[in-house]
């Protein structure tokens, strides 16, 4: 396949994303593996009452596209659009060396529900590798084009697939002046179906999901001083957390949704505390005098890493909660911090300023070996996607605040900048078990 | 020059000062002291008390110095650093003055970060910028009834703009009356 089909198929997908509705557009700007999964997603088979509204195929072979790991073949490519199994000529697709093959239907069911289909093949070894049906609400059509991509990935990679998730933002507009606006925005994980949580006169930061995706922590000026509050998701809750004297800040839900870390300087300097959620008694967890702060959790929940100057500039410690053990993680660069650990607990993503320039970094805890993942600057704020191969993060392009994307190998990378103003404080959502809608 | 004052002259400039000095020292004086002897001079009035200086610009939010001018209330920081220099203790020292005299009167101090690093450690550093304005002032004798401390991070940037001027700019504390 040539490159030039491959640029075609990029600018396919930017043009389809900046028409469809939602404040986040998505641009691609490296595709990532030199040699990616060929696959062929064929236009699937719609009634013809729907097929106005839905376009499973083109949904599914962005997700596809975003993970840096498969070229679509372009549809003016086909030589044929079998939709069942019975129609599948596995030597039109060998032709076009295509090693995957997916198929499908969507037809209008009763109660304006919209019943799916699909087909998964294995070209080369002329199998079917999976097959799936689903009935689902016809507004939710959406759900399963993401769900068949999980399936997609997932069968192919090994890897569960991320596609079902959803992004949380900071929306800021005119910051900085007196009539601006802040707002807590959620989107999916491709950019669509932006929709608004909260709004406020006065700044949001540190959002961040609870793992069963049913409620946020994020921190608030609408006190007139930095406070926390928990919120669920479908608005039916909201409470104040904290909201001592001086910062009230970074709250991060642990592994098992029961605690929440967080920061406050209540007792004269910014100190890591866990609050249980149920009994909100608040334990203090580092003691000194320097600035403790950005704490997140090990997968077992039984440590924290967190930022700190103790040691004169700000690095990334690892505190261990059952004997309250204080270990340094990161010696390269003066300036390292907001780490976020990845689901193998042996890597972190942070902050780190090179050069007097702030990149995402990736370390690998065993061997201590740093990288620099990205290429833009002033970067802050990265989030792992729960499947842990892709981050997010937010940063700036021609002095506007953009969200940006970059795989942990650093191949893929892409922007999410919004039209309606600055965004930030990016938060990519747990798996979405919990709000299955099948 | 004269040195030498008709003696009569100078028992009146002596008197005359001496009034002054009378009247101006203490609060539980008695009464200003009549000139007893008929003057060439026309006779002062009767001084009241010395004027209370006047602390704050009409509005009473921006504070003023004996002469009349405003006193700067936004302090500025380099890179990093939460560090006062020698002419912004001079104008806190002016500060710590009014607080002092105007003990109904609080401050709040905002702290403030360019927008270089992360959200929340920066909201830290602008907890220190601020802390270190508090701290001054309460070295220099104000009750910390007087004094609240909120850090905006880099969440108000006085300059929008992502270059070494504005960022210069937005690395600030800034002092507001209530």
């Amino acid at each position: 396949m040539s490159n030039n089909l491959r640029v075609a198929a990029f600018c396919f997908f930017i043009v389809l994303n900046s028409l469809a509705y939602g404040s986040l557009d998505t641009i691609i700007i490296d595709q990532g593996q030199d040699d990616p999964v060929r696959i062929a997603v064929v236009p699937f088979e719609i009634d013809s009452e729907l097929s106005e509204q839905i376009n499973l195929s083109d949904i599914i072979s962005f997700d596809l596209v975003r993970s840096g790991q498969f070229q679509p073949l372009a549809s003016e490519n086909m030589l044929s659009f079998p939709s069942d199994a019975d129609n599948v000529f596995f030597r039109d697709w060998r032709i076009l060396k295509t090693d995957y093959l997916l198929i499908g239907k969507a037809s209008l069911s009763i109660d304006k529900k919209v019943s799916v289909f699909f087909e998964l093949f294995d070209v080369v070894n002329e199998r079917k590798m999976e097959t799936r049906r689903f009935l689902v609400d016809l507004v939710n059509w959406r759900d399963v084009a993401h769900k068949i991509s999980d399936l997609v990935y997932e069968q192919i990679t090994g890897i569960r697939g991320a596609f079902s998730t959803q992004i949380m933002y900071v929306l800021a507009k005119n910051a900085g002046t007196t009539n601006a606006t802040y707002s807590l925005q959620i989107a999916d994980s491709d950019g669509e179906r932006t929709r608004t949580l909260i709004e406020s006169p006065e700044p949001i930061l540190s959002a961040s999901w609870s793992p069963d995706g049913n409620r946020v922590a994020y921190v608030t000026f609408e006190t007139g001083r930095p406070s926390i509050v928990i919120e669920a998701i479908d608005g039916s809750y909201r409470k104040r957390i904290t909201n001592f004297r001086g910062i009230n800040g970074s709250p991060v839900f642990s592994p098992d949704g029961g605690s929440l870390a967080l920061v406050l300087s209540r007792d004269g300097d910014p100190e890591i505390f866990i609050m249980d959620l149920e009994t909100e008694v608040l334990r203090r967890v580092t003691r000194h005098h320097a600035i403790d702060t950005e704490p997140s959790w090990s997968p077992d929940g039984k440590s924290i890493i967190f930022t700190s100057d103790r040691g004169g500039r700000p690095q990334i410690y690892r505190v261990e909660l059952s004997t309250n053990f204080i270990e340094r993680l990161t010696f390269v660069g003066d300036y390292n911090a907001r780490a976020r650990l990845l689901p193998d607990g042996q890597h972190l993503v942070f902050v780190h300023r090179k050069d007097g320039v702030f990149h995402i970094a990736w370390q690998d805890l065993e061997r201590d070996n740093i990288q620099v993942l990205t290429e833009t600057a002033l970067d802050e704020s990265p989030s792992l996607a729960p499947n842990g191969t892709m981050l997010i993060y937010a940063t700036q392009n021609q002095g506007r605040g953009i969200l940006a994307v970059v795989s942990i190998d650093g191949r893929v990378k892409y922007r999410l900048p919004s039209s309606l103003g600055d965004v930030r404080e990016p938060a990519w959502s747990p798996f979405n078990d919990g709000f299955k809608k099948w | 020059m004269q040195n030498e004052l008709h003696p009569r002259l100078r028992l009146m400039v002596a008197m005359f000062v001496s009034l002054f000095l009378f009247v101006g020292c203490s609060s539980t004086s008695q009464e200003p002291v009549q000139q007893q002897e008929p003057v060439e001079e026309p006779a002062p009035p009767a001084q009241p008390k010395a004027k209370a200086p006047v602390d704050f610009a009409p509005g009473g939010l921006d504070p003023i110095d004996s002469r009349g001018r405003p006193i700067s209330r936004t302090f500025f920081f380099e890179y990093d650093k939460a560090v006062l220099s020698a002419s912004d203790l001079a104008s806190l020292e002016l500060h710590a003055k009014i607080l002092r005299r105007n003990s109904s009167r609080s401050l709040v101090i905002e702290g403030h970060c360019d927008e270089r690093g992360t959200r929340e450690y920066n909201l830290a550093l602008g907890e220190q910028r601020a802390n270190a304005v508090r701290s001054f002032l309460r070295s220099a004798g104000v009750s910390s009834r007087q004094l609240e401390t909120v850090s905006y991070g880099e969440e108000q940037p006085s300059d929008p703009g992502h270059n070494e001027g504005a960022w210069s700019r937005n690395r600030r504390a800034v002092l507001s009356y209530r």
